[in-house]
């Protein structure tokens, strides 16, 4: 049909999108400048060019006016380009003649000078027409999709996202650093609003992870490499070892028992170091898989190498016990990867002022968690460290969050696990509690009435950033007691509350190696480090990798709710591309012209991805078109000018700066 | 003529990281100077100097280079490559009397709506304390 | 009746015209097929000769050197109305030359630094009722292009016998080559060098060296062995002469036709290969490129994208 054969013609839409872009870009007279830009023949504005009536100009346009060229100046091309594609696909026009302008998150939405706008508007559309002149019909290429995926970290996140692929039939490979799954959830005693108990509620899920056919599941494990690209993404994953065997254990426990020490001696990590373990535990009762770590920074074996080893005797004939066993590394093929590495709670000693590490009364809420759970280190009684319970509790919301010295954002959660913590502790102890609050936060199904249950229950609420906590007793009343000193904003005086208890609501960050964990797998995050989604409306478990997916609280705060959707929402989109086949692929790749390629190499070593390969018996260079990834480093370095990128041709991008400087 | 002089900025951003961050501060309504216009390469490794060159060629009071953070560049290590030419571009430049305010590479991640602006922001008022960039005079065929 | 040609010299250092003159005896038979009109260095005729002949009269006009006065534009102008072909002969004329260097200063600047302190020639200069007039000093250097339409491009300092003999082939031959075309191969040098095999696949530079600092290998890539050798983005033709005589290629044939911008696309090319992503690690690499321009534009610079330095 009308393809680029003949003289250029270039239909330019202009949009409105209602008045996001209108009221601060005079589109009609953008509208009238394009007429006098070299080749248009079409010009037009529309109220909302991405609807189907707007779409509809140009899919009639292009026949009738004998198009092939079309300008879309609108929003970002990361939000429509595909949209305006499929349009100009429909009117049988190869999709690549197509050039957007972004003249609303770069023009109307940062700048309030109408002509400033509008003049900056003509020369960005001035430099998409001399663009678009020089673009050339592409095909794109398509990707096989594996089926397999891959699921990093087993919270509840990556739990649920495992189990939903797991049920529709695809593989999937879970890895989780910790020797068991489960995550944050399974440390808590019950959940906010409706109180079900955590166990009940994920244990099961855990224990399906482990019996399902479809999921090989990999604890104490971490991925290490990532390598290929979306459909064929190759996974490198290092098994630490437990010096326990998987596959021979059986998960008796007897070694647990036998081991030379009595009692626990060393830090709990579960029981957020509120108890002790042995050398060789399990994280939990319910941990899964039911197989125990040997910790050999604690052993007396890995210490010594004088130990009697009366766990290897527990074991007996099952032998799954060795000293020996060494990590392993294991490679894996998937097409998909759902990323759920969750948060870490933010670290109270960061806030000095509230005494954490110096009082030993004053708790993290995860320690609570720990304390009220039926089978923590207390079986659920809520004591101080010296065996006291407690008679008075404070509870300090927002310890780490909406903070411009420690973290700004809002964590979501800690205002109604807070008003859990109060629950159970006065339900336990019978104390008084007191919140201190900046705002009560509850916009959720079940929040606000599970706020107005704790007011009937009595418990106190105070609105104020808490300025410290204390020891230092001003009368007799304080004595032996900490003492919260806060404004309270409502009564407009500065009190002192005594307790006996303190508990820090601390907020959720991204855990410290984010930064990292976000290079291996290509994503983009914030300065913070939560993973970014590709579009936080439109596609919000994408992310900027084709192929990965977002889970949990990796993306930012949120509950186990919102949690549990969003793994959902990541298993779909991985089940679409699976079920899809296969992908269509940008066609932006490099590539030599072997004629003029005077096989000089300076291109072979800039390539990340050894796309590029000297042919010995020709002496040229040549890109494999399926594994260059378009980023153009080579294309600029070529010294001859010998490699060219589709869709980033020199010659477009010497036609923006042209576009751009034309009236300069 | 405006009173003040408003000097144009040619910007190469790349895909994934500074284009993004400038998306952002779009969707974050972060208003800043219109001086720059931004063209969209798929990573910073992409700007050939030559692009650069063009730019103050025809008239650019700046050229701005936004790229990803070192380590985070979506393509590993374009971002690198950047920085080695944009070493001795910089050298260059400054033979041909081009003062160093005229020419930036900023590592803007896509997350830093608001660095977009500081950037642009910061360097429109440099290039309006340096004023105009008088172009060379060139003979034309007759 | 012969054909005509005519030779002449605008700003270059003569090395054009030695390489004319040092032709192998077979360009001489080609020599004596034409009649030489015009060549201020070897023959004497006047350029009241050459204004006197119809317009469109002579066959092929050579130009070498770069224009930086205004006589030497005028010369061009006088020839280019009289010849049917005009040749640009050597870099010089092609992209500036090294004279184009000069575009780092300016005419003011130039006559400080030559005359120093003494006498500064004035334009015009009159005494005893005769007087004198010398021509315009340009600020500016500028290819032949920039003056005149130019027909073919001959690159080279000097371009080489065995260019010069295909070049006069090809503007024999029935058919000529398309208007605007550089009489030389469109690929870069390293294609012709007899050390590109020894050029490692992953060539990265730690450090780069100047020539005088090493007794270069004679086998090995130069720029294997740290030297900047511009090979890879200067375009083929003339066999690698430098580099037969280890030294490393400085560009002189200029770049192919796929690159707007000689030194651009060179500094790009030679940038890339340093092994690091350290600031201060890069700018040591570079150390041994104490001046850029000289080093990527030393051919190239009244032609480059920018053309000279920004006068004050
Ligand atoms: C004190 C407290 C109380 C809370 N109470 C409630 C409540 O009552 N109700 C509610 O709805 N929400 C509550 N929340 C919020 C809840 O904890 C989260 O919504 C939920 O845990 C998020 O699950 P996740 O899977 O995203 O993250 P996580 O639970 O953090 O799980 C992430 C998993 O990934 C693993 N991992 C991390 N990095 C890697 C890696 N690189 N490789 C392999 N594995 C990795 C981790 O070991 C972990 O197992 C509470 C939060 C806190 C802090
Ligand atoms: S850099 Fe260019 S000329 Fe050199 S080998 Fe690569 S493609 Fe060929
Ligand atoms: S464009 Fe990038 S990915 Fe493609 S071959 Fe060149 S360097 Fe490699
Ligand atoms: S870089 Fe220089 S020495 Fe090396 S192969 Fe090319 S022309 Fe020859
Ligand atoms: S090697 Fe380079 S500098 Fe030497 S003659 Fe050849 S092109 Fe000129
Ligand atoms: S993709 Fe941003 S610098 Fe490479």
């Amino acid at each position: 049909m009308s393809e680029a054969g003949g003289a250029v013609r270039i239909g330019v839409y202009i949009c409105h999108c209602g008045a996001n872009i209108a009221a601060t870009v005079d589109v009609k007279s953008l509208a009238a400048s394009a007429a006098t830009m070299p080749n248009v023949v079409v010009w037009r504005e529309y109220k909302y060019l991405c609807s189907d009536s707007g779409q509809d100009l140009i899919r009639q346009d292009i026949p009738n006016q004998r198009l092939n060229r079309i300008v879309v100046a609108s929003c970002s091309p990361h939000l429509h380009e595909q949209t305006f594609r499929a349009a100009v696909a429909a009117a049988g026009l190869n999709p690549f003649y197509l050039q957007m302008v972004n003249i609303r998150e770069h023009i109307s939405w940062v700048h309030e000078n109408r002509m400033e706008a509008t003049s900056k508007a003509q020369d960005l559309l001035r430099a998409a027409v001399r663009r678009v002149a020089r673009h050339e019909a592409l095909e794109r290429s398509r990707i096989p999709i594996h089926p397999d995926v891959l699921v990093v970290g087993g919270g509840i996140a990556g739990i649920h996202a495992a189990l939903t692929l797991a049920n529709a039939g695809k593989h999937v490979y879970l890895v989780e650093r910790q020797p068991t799954i489960g995550g944050h959830m399974a440390q808590f005693d019950k959940t906010f609003p409706t109180l079900d108990c955590a166990a009940c509620i994920l244990t099961p899920k855990m224990s399906a992870v482990k019996a399902h056919q479809k999921i090989t599941l990999w604890t104490y494990s971490e991925v290490v490499q990532v390598d290929g690209y979306v459909g064929s993404y190759q996974v490198t994953v290092k098994r630490r070892t437990r010096y326990v065997r998987e596959d021979l254990c059986t998960g008796c426990l007897e070694c647990l028992e036998a081991c030379l020490y009595q009692e626990g001696r060393f830090t709990d990590e579960f029981n957020a170091g509120l108890a002790s373990r042995k050398p060789i535990y399990i994280p939990f009762p319910q941990a899964v898989p039911q197989v125990p770590v040997i910790d050999p920074e604690a052993c007396i074996q890995f210490k010594s190498g004088k130990c009697k080893k009366t766990c290897i005797d527990a074991c007996g004939d099952r032998h799954a016990i060795s000293f020996q066993l060494e990590e392993k590394t294991e490679e894996i093929q998937v097409g998909s990867i759902i990323v759920a590495t969750g948060f870490q709670v933010f670290d109270a000693r960061r806030a000095p002022y509230y005494g954490y590490g110096v009082y030993p009364d004053v708790y993290t809420a995860l320690e609570v968690e720990r304390l009220v759970n039926a089978s923590g280190p207390t079986a659920g009684e809520v004591v101080l460290r010296d065996g006291r319970i407690p008679k008075t509790v404070g509870i300090v919301h927002c310890v780490g969050s909406r903070d411009e010295n420690t973290n700004r954002w809002c964590s979501r959660v800690c205002c109604m696990y807070s008003l859990k913590l109060a629950h159970l502790i006065k339900e336990r102890t019978g104390a008084e509690v007191f919140n201190f609050y900046i705002d009560i936060r509850t916009p959720g199904k079940g929040f606000e009435e599970f706020y107005q249950k704790l007011l009937n229950e009595k418990v106190h609420f105070i609105r104020g950033r808490v300025a410290e906590v204390t020891d230092w007793a001003l009368d007799p009343t304080e004595e032996g007691k900490l003492i919260l000193r806060v404004e309270d904003t409502l009564a407009g005086l500065v009190r002192r509350i005594p307790v006996d208890m303190v508990v820090l609501s601390v907020g959720l960050e991204p855990r410290s190696d984010a930064q990292d964990v976000c290079r291996m797998f290509n994503m983009t995050c914030s300065g913070e480090g939560f993973f970014t989604e590709r579009h936080p409306k439109l596609a919000p478990v994408n992310t900027f990798a084709d192929g990965v997916f977002l889970a949990g609280c990796c993306q930012g705060p949120k509950d186990i709710p919102d949690t549990v959707a969003q793994a959902g929402a990541a298993a779909a989109e991985a089940l679409v591309l699976i079920d899809s086949g296969s992908i269509e692929t940008e066609p932006n790749t490099a590539y030599t012209d072997e004629d003029v390629c005077s096989g000089c190499k300076t291109c072979i070593p800039l390539c990340p991805y050894h796309a590029i390969t000297f042919l010995e018996q020709e002496k040229k260079a040549r890109i494999n078109q399926a594994t260059c990834k378009g980023c153009g480093t080579c294309v600029a370095a070529c010294p001859s000018g010998s490699i060219r990128q589709h869709l980033f041709e020199d010659e477009q991008i010497f036609e923006e700066i042209e576009g751009i400087l034309t009236y300069a | 003529m405006p009173e003040v002089f408003e000097p144009k900025i040619v910007a190469f951003f790349c895909n994934w990281c500074t284009y993004l961050a400038a998306d952002l501060a779009g969707t974050s309504r972060i208003k800043h100077a219109p001086n720059a216009r931004v063209i969209r390469v798929m990573c910073s490794g992409r700007v050939d100097p030559q692009f650069v060159l063009d730019a103050f060629a025809k008239g650019a009071d700046g050229v701005l280079i936004g790229g990803c953070h070192p380590g985070d560049c979506h393509y590993q290590e374009g971002n690198y490559k950047a920085l080695r030419r944009v070493a001795l571009l910089r050298r260059l430049l400054k033979q041909m009397g081009i003062e160093e305010e005229r020419f930036r590479l900023e590592w803007i991640s896509a997350a830093e709506g608001e660095r977009v602006k500081t950037v642009i922001n910061d360097m429109v008022e440099k290039l309006r304390a340096l004023g105009p960039r008088v172009q060379p005079v060139r003979k034309e065929v007759a | 009746m012969k054909p005509k040609v005519a030779f002449y010299w605008c700003a270059s250092c003569g090395g054009c015209e030695e390489a004319v003159v040092d032709l192998d005896e077979e360009l001489l038979g080609v020599a004596d097929a034409v009649d030489i009109v015009f060549w201020p260095v070897a023959l004497d005729f006047k350029e009241k000769d050459v204004a006197a002949m119809p317009d469109g009269s002579i066959l092929a006009s050579f130009i070498n050197g770069a224009i930086r006065n205004s006589h030497q534009q005028e010369m061009a102008e006088l020839l280019r109305a009289k010849s049917l072909v005009v040749v640009a002969f050597g870099i010089c004329a092609q992209l500036g030359g090294i004279p184009g260097l000069a575009n780092l200063s300016d005419a003011k600047g130039i006559l400080a630094e030559v005359y120093r302190d003494g006498v500064t020639p004035a334009r015009r200069y009159s005494e005893n009722g005769y007087s004198l007039s010398l021509p315009e000093f340009f600020d500016t250097v500028v290819a032949l292009d920039r003056v005149i339409q130019v027909d073919y491009y001959l690159p080279g300092c000097p371009p080489t016998p065995n260019l010069i003999r295909d070049a006069v082939h090809a503007l024999l031959a029935p058919e000529l080559p398309p208007k605007g075309a550089v009489l030389a191969p469109d690929h870069a040098l390293c294609e012709q060098c007899p050390r590109k095999d020894s050029r490692p696949e992953k060539l990265l530079v730690k450090e780069f060296v100047r020539p005088h600092q090493v007794v270069a290998d004679q086998q090995t890539c130069l720029l294997a062995q740290g030297l900047v050798c511009l090979g890879p983005g200067t375009r083929a033709g003339c066999n690698a002469l430098c580099i037969r005589g280890n030294m490393p290629c400085t560009g002189c044939f200029g770049p192919t036709s796929r690159v707007r911008d000689y030194g651009a696309k060179a500094l790009s090319a030679i940038a890339s290969v340093i092994e690091s992503n350290d600031e201060s690690q890069i700018e040591r690499a570079l150390e041994a490129v104490p001046d850029p321009v000289g080093t990527f534009y030393r051919y190239s610079l009244p032609s480059s994208m920018l053309g000279r330095r920004r006068m004050e």
